[in-house]
């Protein structure tokens, strides 16, 4: 019993946090340790990160194979709390502007990050139901911060519709999962499904996979996204678009192959159909939008096309070009975001892209740092986005989805015309535009430092890919 | 007798019918809690069948764990929607459109 807990002591030591810290601001000074709050939980997220990352290597079940703490989960795990840490460190300036820095906002993070955790190294469905129901109800409650603002109340009342519903097909595939396997562990799960399979274990299959797209928002179940990204607090969305899509995706790479990694022909057909169209979708939608937190929106859809076009592969390889494709999304999506929240007109928030016109002039080293941003988040190479791109094309490729990767390719050549025409209105736009010059310096840190990465990334990735490898290996054997 | 497909049949009903009820319910945001509920216990319906089909008791820890997490999500649910009636005066599904999705 104690080496389980040893194995999932990150997880309690951050569960512990948020509850004290729970009970230390409703009896103690409320909104005013706020600030306070923000800084000690980056720092602790930061720690726990490193923690887990420096852990030695090697595979540890706990609770008879409910908890799996292997190098994937670890990656995953490291990945998820350095960007909820980074995101909680760009909002706090924003928030407490608006007055919005309550001191639920960063341990309602911890507590979502705690369930992301337990996502990622979830090894039977009542954890992974654990999981990701604590993540899911983590977020809709910051979604809907803002309390007396419609828009907000709004995004957090179809995000938690949605997200229900989505909750519902889960858990209806988990239970016919349940009921054709016999058992709810994904070593068993494996065991049974096998070569031929029952046409109820192909229902539940479809049904999970439905559910996770929900979570991923890919399309055709990506209807809440636009909406929830516009309407929640802008640092929200930033968290929005980072954290939990890794946590999905790591989900999602978790059940394929843990559980039903013997039936690989069944679930592959139902992730390239899911990556073509949340890869067009994106593309094509985006183009019309004026907002540019609903441009993310599309955005993140069609990036969860290419990560998803990696697990469709259905190989180790496939799996360790999505995690790449992750990491370096979301260090791409930190620093555009760090760029959006400083977007301000007189002190309040603008999301109008519009209002970017000629902002080169005004400026230089921002506009050029969202230039390489965008140029990154295109695919153009030679910046590091590009060969986030071509990892998963090269997997696609090798694992004979020859058609994929070629769609692939025409989706991303039309998904540029948009993050192209925003460095368009920056340098060559009309009217000089009226944005605010200055913001913070953290905002500041963040915009340059991951514009700094898309660069010189380009040498070794940081590392990233041999930690990957490794992260794949270890799922898919 | 009744056997486990006339479970799974009742189950499988219940949960279309939530489903059809999130969908084409344009009138009151509460019927869609309603009809979330509904999904999550036909859900249970199921879990409930095949724990006692195949003897494993597996399904029913499942159920009251999923039991737990419905009462939470309503809870939520209902916090977040009284916050949108005070701001917006109303809880018709069609009144929440104040974004063009």
């Amino acid at each position: 019993m104690s080496a389980d807990l040893s194995i999932i002591l990150p997880e309690i030591f951050l569960s512990v946090f948020a509850m004290i810290g729970l009970l230390v601001g409703a009896y103690g000074g409320k909104d005013k340790l706020a600030p306070l709050f923000v800084w000690v939980t980056s720092a602790l997220l930061v720690a726990v990160a490193a923690w887990i990352g420096l852990q030695g290597a090697g595979m540890a079940r706990a609770f008879g194979g409910m908890f799996v703490d292997d190098a994937f989960a670890r990656f995953a795990k490291v990945t998820i709390l350095l960007a909820a840490a980074a995101i909680l460190l760009m909002s706090e300036q924003y928030m407490a502007r608006r007055d919005l820095l309550r001191f639920e906002y960063p341990l309602l993070i911890v507590l979502a990050s705690v369930g992301m955790m337990m996502m990622v190294s979830a090894g039977d469905l009542i954890a992974l139901y654990m999981g990701l129901e604590l993540q899911s109800l983590s977020l809709y409650v910051v979604a809907a911060l803002r309390r007396d603002s419609v828009k907000s109340t709004e995004a957090g009342l179809k995000y938690f519709v949605l997200g229900a519903l989505s909750s519902g097909l889960l858990l209806y595939g988990a239970s016919l999962t349940y009921g054709f396997t016999g058992t709810t562990l994904f070593s068993g799960i494996i065991e049974a499904a096998q070569g031929e399979t029952s046409v109820g274990l192909l229902f539940g299959l479809a049904f999970i996979a439905a559910g996770l797209a929900f979570k991923v928002s890919a399309a055709p179940f990506h209807m809440w996204t636009p909406d929830v990204y516009e309407g929640s607090p802008t640092p929200v969305t930033a968290f929005f678009a980072t954290a939990p899509k890794v946590a999905a995706m790591g989900l999602f790479a978790r059940v394929v192959h843990d559980a039903f990694g013997g039936i690989v022909g069944d679930w592959q057909q139902i992730l390239a159909a899911l990556s073509v169209a949340s890869m067009f979708l994106g593309a094509v939608a985006a183009i019309g939008q004026r907002n540019i937190k609903r441009l993310m929106a599309y955005s993140s859809i069609a990036h969860m096309g290419y990560a998803l076009m990696g697990l469709a592969s259905g190989t180790a390889q496939g799996v360790e070009s999505m995690l790449i494709y992750m990491a370096i999304y979301v260090t791409m999506n930190v620093g555009t975001f760090a760029f959006i929240l400083s977007m301000e007109k007189d002190g309040q928030p603008v999301v109008e892209i519009d209002s970017l016109s000629l902002y080169s002039k005004r400026e230089p080293v921002k506009a050029l740092a969202m230039l390489v941003l965008l140029f990154s988040l295109a695919g153009v190479p030679p910046l590091v986005g590009f060969f986030a791109k071509y990892s998963v094309l090269l997997a696609a490729v090798e694992a004979g989805l020859v058609w994929l990767a070629v769609l692939g390719v025409i989706a991303s050549v039309i998904g540029a015309f948009y993050y192209l025409r925003i460095v368009y209105l920056m340098y060559f736009g009309a009217e000089e535009s009226e944005l605010d010059a200055g913001g913070s310096g953290v905002l500041w840190g963040f915009l340059v430092v991951s514009a700094a990465a898309m660069v010189l990334g380009v040498i070794n990735l940081f590392g990233v890919e041999g930690a990957a490898a490794a992260a794949a290996a270890t799922l898919v054997n | 007798m009744i056997g486990l497909e006339h479970y799974l049949i009742v189950a499988a009903t219940l949960f279309v019918i939530g489903i059809f009820g999130i969908f084409l319910n344009r009138k009151n945001v509460i019927i869609l809690l309603m009809s979330i509920e509904l999904m999550l216990l036909a859900v249970n319906i199921n879990l409930v069948a095949f724990s006692a089909y195949l003897g494993d008791l597996t399904g029913q820890v499942f159920t009251l764990f999923v039991l737990t997490v419905a009462a939470a999500e309503a809870a939520i649910g209902l916090a977040i929607l009284v916050c949108f009636f005070r701001n917006r005066g109303t809880i018709d599904v069609e009144d929440v459109n104040v974004m063009k999705g």
